[in-house]
């Protein structure tokens, strides 16, 4: 009786999660699907779901009229460099607070995390005089340096909970070795932390990767990344709505085939180091 | 060569008085146990020692020299950590060469030492596997070999086997003492077992609430208490106290009486008592009872006896293995 209620409740629980998640996976189909329509069929209603003419012109006049490269390698400079510059400070500070903690370490670590809960748009006029004066508007390097600032209390956050998984003996063995701090961090915490840092790591690309505030707002063209490249389809002419699709469908598709290959990783960084 | 002192060694977390204050003096090529209960402050005396911790006062002289201010490198002493610590992502025979790599030392002294160490530790059939494709004893040895590597002035373990099974655990308990024979390194090895601090210690340190009770060789401390706590944590299974009527007759506050040092007779004796429960093990039997007027009492008997519950008997203390206490628990000497 009770085994065949629990059978029941995972069929019903399997049905909801996948109603769930063809909704959320719906949008993206979509937007596939319309990049392959002309223009017309595209805002045509009721709406052509297969029964369309296929067409590849969206993706010609797209690559024709910008060059898709140079924004999806801004893209990658910017997501992987502001990753990497996290990495440099979120490292040892997520080291001190998991393996030397005060009373306030919780504290800062909350307080880091709420800054996160200010809008960027409270914060934009300050930053973009900032940038104005010291000349880093459109710059790799100006929008490095916002992106990774954006995503450190979140790097910090993500590492801290590995690092509180990994047992202090083991670091202190190291220290009876005679390993010195930066010994112990680069030849032990490193290695051991290799998975926490993967997912760290790659959750924080994805998000630097679709971040559309700061490199809208403090690019223009130079250091202008794919968002840039997505937006300037919404442009005063009107809505082209397949060219559109065509644009993100391209600016969307190295990281999903990233996210795709590396759904793993990414489960566990999100889950924040929860389950082992 | 590893003499240690310790000089008014003080340690505070906070508002917490750990260790209020231990003077201690551990000769070269000794085997030191610190035993007491769980929280008693036995890791942290240790971690003084290793320099894990810093003290909040004190000092702690290695041959001589005051090391209270060193970083544990400096110390010159290995670690056996209760859960091994191995690094994970390391081989065995890396896990055995760490230290002497951050020691500086060249690929072939490292490749002997490693390759000894794992003679002597029966490893070296594993040295190319990582800690997680090992037995709980394997580990335990690795960790082992990683502290004797570095040629220490002394080895400290913490609970080295509590990690083990029983039937590993008396394996390793004499392995280790096997290795303390052959090495003749000062080794302080806590434990909250009493059975390990009896058979390995050449010197055991009896602790409760960070202070010492007790110093003294195994045997001493079995036969001469110094006071009520030590009494009850030495021995197993635990020593009975009387008090009432039965210490008035011995001149004292309660005497206590050891399990084995109890004669049973169905006919006659000092104090009448009732089985509860018979515990035979073979070898010996171990009877609670209860004892008229007393309560509780547990009874050591050797061999086979053939008594149950509900069964009446009397029970005869040897006089001469009588500890005596006073009120407020300090042994009083035997009669
Ligand atoms: N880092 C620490 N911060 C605060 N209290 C601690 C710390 N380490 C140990 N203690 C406390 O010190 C006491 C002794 O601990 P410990 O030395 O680990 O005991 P034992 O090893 O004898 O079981 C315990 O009450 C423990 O809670
Ligand atoms: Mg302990």
């Amino acid at each position: 009786m009770e085994n065949k209620q629990t059978a029941l409740g995972h069929i019903g629980f399997s049905i909801f999660a996948w109603i769930v998640g063809l909704l959320i996976f719906f949008p993206i189909f979509w937007m596939v699907l319309t990049s392959f329509k002309t223009e017309l069929e595209a805002v045509s209603i009721p709406p052509s779901f297969m029964s369309f003419d296929w067409t590849l012109e969206n993706y010609a006049e797209v690559q024709a009229r910008s060059d898709y490269f140079r924004f999806a390698m801004n893209s990658v400079i910017l997501s992987v460099g502001s990753t990497l510059v996290g990495l440099l400070f979120a490292v040892p500070c997520a080291w001190a607070m998991a393996f030397n903690p005060t009373k306030r370490t919780k504290d800062a670590l909350l307080w880091m995390l709420s800054t996160k809960m200010m809008p960027p748009v409270g914060v934009l006029v300050p930053i973009y005089l900032v940038f104005r004066d010291w000349g880093l508007l459109d710059t790799r390097f100006g929008l490095i340096m916002v992106l990774f600032l954006m995503n450190l209390p979140i790097m910090v956050w993500m590492l801290y909970t590995y690092f509180k998984e990994i047992p202090s003996d083991i670091l202190e063995a190291a220290r009876m070795d005679g390993a010195t701090l930066p010994k112990e961090i680069i030849f032990v915490l490193l290695p051991m932390a290799v998975p926490g840092i993967a997912s760290t790591m790659l959750l924080n690309i994805i998000l630097a990767w679709n971040e559309a505030f700061w490199t809208l707002n403090l690019t223009t063209a130079d250091a202008a990344p794919l968002t840039a490249f997505i937006a300037s389809y919404s442009s005063p002419e009107g809505l082209f709505w397949a060219k559109l699709s065509a644009a993100s469908t391209m600016a969307v598709a190295p990281i999903l085939i990233i996210g795709w290959f590396s759904q793993k990783q990414l489960v566990r960084g999100l889950t924040f180091g929860a389950v082992k | 060569m590893g003499a240690i002192r310790l000089e008014k060694v003080k340690k505070t977390f906070g508002t917490l008085d750990v260790i209020p204050g231990v003077d201690l003096d551990i000769n070269d090529g000794e085997f030191v146990v610190f035993v007491g209960p769980s929280g008693c402050g036995k890791s942290t005396l240790l971690r003084l020692i290793a320099g894990l911790e810093d003290v909040t006062d004190g000092k702690i002289l290695i041959n001589g020299t005051d090391v209270a201010n060193e970083a544990p490198a400096k110390r010159g002493l290995s670690m056996v950590f209760q859960s091994y610590a191995l690094y994970p992502h390391m081989t065995v025979y890396n896990n055995i060469a760490f230290g002497l790599k951050m020691a500086g030392e060249s690929k072939a002294v490292i490749d002997e030492k490693v390759q000894n160490a794992a003679k002597i530790l029966n490893l070296t059939d594993y040295l190319e596997r990582r800690p997680g494709a090992l037995s709980g004893g394997q580990r335990q040895r690795v960790a082992i070999g990683r502290a004797i590597v570095r040629n220490p002035a002394a080895f400290l373990f913490d609970e080295p086997l509590s990690n083990l099974d029983a039937a590993l655990r008396v394996n390793m308990r004499l392995e280790i003492t096997g290795l303390h024979q052959e090495l003749k390194t000062t080794m302080i090895y806590v434990t909250h077992d009493q059975v390990e601090a009896m058979t390995m210690a050449d010197k055991i340190v009896v602790l409760q609430a960070g202070r010492v009770e007790q110093v003294g060789k195994p045997m001493e401390l079995y036969n001469n208490p110094a006071n009520k706590f030590v009494a009850g944590f030495i021995g197993s299974p635990k020593m009975n106290f009387l008090g009432g009527d039965y210490a008035r007759k011995y001149d004292c506050h309660e005497v206590g009486i050891r399990p084995e040092h109890v004669a049973v007779s169905t006919e006659s004796g000092d104090l009448p008592a009732t089985v509860k429960i018979a515990e035979h093990l073979g070898a010996e039997t171990y009877l609670h009872v209860n004892a008229d007027g007393f309560g509780p009492m547990t009874v050591r008997a050797t061999g086979e006896v053939p008594l149950g519950e509900h069964d009446k008997i009397w029970l005869t203390p040897e006089r001469d293995r009588i500890h005596r206490f006073d009120a407020n628990g300090i042994a009083l000497g035997k009669l």
